[in-house]
């Protein structure tokens, strides 16, 4: 992830500021610096790294891999994942699927897009999953659509809360039809939850687009958004081919989905911890102990 | 089984003289009634909903229209629901559920509308409470797939207790053109897309996605769409039967089980 991060600030700075840089700060190490893809400003990489990776002019919250998402996220040493060694097959027999698969498992150290298993947040006891969008943009397939349906399952069964921090391209294309059906797993299994009386929270986090979009992104309890997030149903391309005319910039961001009424509420995810223990704590789960730490 | 491939499908549904539920709904039902809107912002020709008899069994009647020609597919969107058109299925929905009328959804559609105004009503909530909503409505619903459904916004209307699908009808993640574009970059790939993802009536019935390959006429269903109606037909009273006969937690019991165990992977 963190190379990726480099990687993707070197090319921008090289193709885009290139004069700029070089005028104005020539004895700077590239790699340093972070250039946000929402208002474009360059920042240093630690200060940028400090926000926990959060823009500090526009509050863009950039993307986190599953790890440094679990680390902000849930109290120290609490949590126990969930069908940590499943793996997609090649339903369709999609030519080089497997290789593909590999290959982002040996990149991420990931099996699949979606990490979930239980934890405590501040004490609260929670069923938690995260997708991680370095793996395939955390495109839906088998994989990630058994594990969030089990994790709902689980916590019907043991009725705990559900947290979800979504992000996906969509379906997995890869997997055809199958990809198709997960949307209506995944679906059936929240519906479950929320019939049985749990509580079930969405995250939306950059970017939430596609198949999952159009599923149990859409139906938690309590839909949040990270700042300056891409959320949608239709890619941006696919609408600007369609309608053959410019979008406007906040189109499908966080705050275009609030104020159309879709989301609850914009989340800082440096207060993340806090609003959702909140969130438990005000339907009442209990705190299964006191002693929890973080970081 | 038959033996064609998936763009020899593509060729037939795509004739233009195809049936369309324009064509179907008269033949197959009576006393059709149609209701319109979806009670929060406007009514969406892309999806036409009622009432009507089959077999003189009240039913809700829920279908995507592609139009027969230009002027009726720019008032259907080319079959291209909006969020409202999903919301309207949705009210009618609950209102058969009220009513203990079994529900019958017709899919033809390349896939949900992708535009500023379906975003901003939110096309994606609309689909996805749609699939939550219609796993536990508590009464018998059977979706038929008549020539193309295309993703989430077909999803939204085949949620059902058994799918069916016109013999040479196509079921797919998104639309071949699609598939070809996002993976290839080069939606002109579409026929190569199409023969690779495994979208035929056949493909389907083998992974347990599709429960019923309704028989199309030699040719396909434009030479003699009073026949394929029959055929239909045919079949919708067979399903109602037998859906009917199960009580509601086991209709519903097996609802969720038909998609709970579709996923290929190891562990
Ligand atoms: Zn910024």
């Amino acid at each position: 992830m963190l190379e990726d991060l480099f990687k993707m600030v070197k090319d921008r700075f090289n193709e885009e500021q290139k004069d700029e840089a070089e005028a104005s700060a020539p004895e700077i190490p590239k790699d340093l610096l972070f250039k946000c893809p929402r208002c474009q400003n360059v920042f240093y990489m630690d200060e940028f790294e400090k926000r926990k990776k959060t823009c500090p002019v526009c509050n863009y919250h950039a993307r986190l891999s599953a790890k440094e998402r679990l680390d902000i996220t849930v109290d120290k040493d609490s949590f126990k994942p969930f069908d940590e060694n499943m793996v997609s097959l090649n339903p369709i027999g999609f030519p080089d699927y497997e290789k593909k698969i590999k290959g982002m498992q040996d990149n991420t150290g990931l099996k699949d897009a979606v990490v979930t298993g239980e934890c405590t947040i501040r004490g609260y006891r929670a069923v938690i999953g995260i997708m991680d969008s370095n793996f395939m943009m955390a495109s839906m397939g088998s994989v990630v659509g058994e594990k969030i349906t089990r994790a709902f399952e689980y916590a019907t069964e043991h009725k705990l809360p559900v947290i979800l921090f979504t992000a996906s391209g969509g379906a997995r294309m890869q997997e055809g039809i199958i990809s198709l059906m997960q949307m209506a797993k995944t679906s059936g299994a929240v519906k479950r939850h929320s019939d049985a009386g749990g509580l079930y929270i969405t995250v939306l986090t950059d970017p939430t687009t596609g198949g999952v979009t159009a599923s149990f992104a859409s139906l938690g309890d309590i839909i949040l958004a990270e700042p300056k997030v891409l959320v949608g149903f239709a890619g941006r391309r696919v609408i600007q081919d369609t309608i053959k005319q410019k979008l406007p910039d906040d189109f499908q961001t966080a705050e275009f989905l609030l104020e159309s009424g879709f989301v609850d509420a914009i989340a800082d995810r440096r207060s993340m911890r806090k609003t959702l223990s909140n969130i438990l704590r005000l339907h009442n789960y209990k705190k299964i102990g006191a002693n929890w730490q973080h970081g | 089984m038959s033996n064609m491939t998936a763009t020899q499908h593509l060729e037939i549904i795509r004739e233009k003289n195809r049936p369309t539920v324009n064509d179907y709904i008269p033949a197959i039902f009576n006393h059709f009634t149609e209701f319109h809107g979806d009670r929060h912002y406007g009514d969406d020709a892309a999806i036409m909903a009622g009432i009507a008899t089959l077999n003189s069994t009240p039913v809700t009647v829920i279908a995507q229209v592609k139009g027969r020609n230009l002027e009726e597919n720019k008032k259907s969107n080319f079959s291209m629901p909006h969020p409202e058109g999903y919301r309207k299925a949705l009210r009618l929905a609950y209102q058969a559920e009220k009513f203990h009328r079994p529900v019958i959804c017709f899919v033809d559609t390349p896939g949900a509308f992708c535009g500023v105004e379906a975003e901003k009503r939110g096309q994606g909530e609309a689909i996805a409470k749609n699939i939550a909503e219609f796993m536990t409505l508590k009464t018998p619903v059977i979706s038929v797939v008549l020539g193309e459904g295309g993703s989430g916004g077909a999803l939204a209307l085949a949620v059902c207790d058994e799918l069916a699908m016109l013999e040479h009808a196509l079921y797919s993640v998104i639309s071949p053109r699609g598939f070809a574009s996002i993976l290839w970059k080069d939606p002109s790939r579409e026929k190569e897309a199409a023969d690779l993802m495994k979208i035929t009536a056949d493909d389907l019935y083998n992974f347990g996605v599709c429960d019923k390959i309704i028989p199309e006429p030699v040719g396909g269903a434009h030479t003699d769409p009073a026949q394929t109606a029959d055929n239909i037909s045919e079949y919708l009273i067979s399903a109602v039967e037998r859906l009917s006969k199960l009580d509601i937690p086991t209709l519903l019991d097996n609802r969720y089980k038909k998609f709970r165990k579709i996923g290929v992977f190891s562990e």
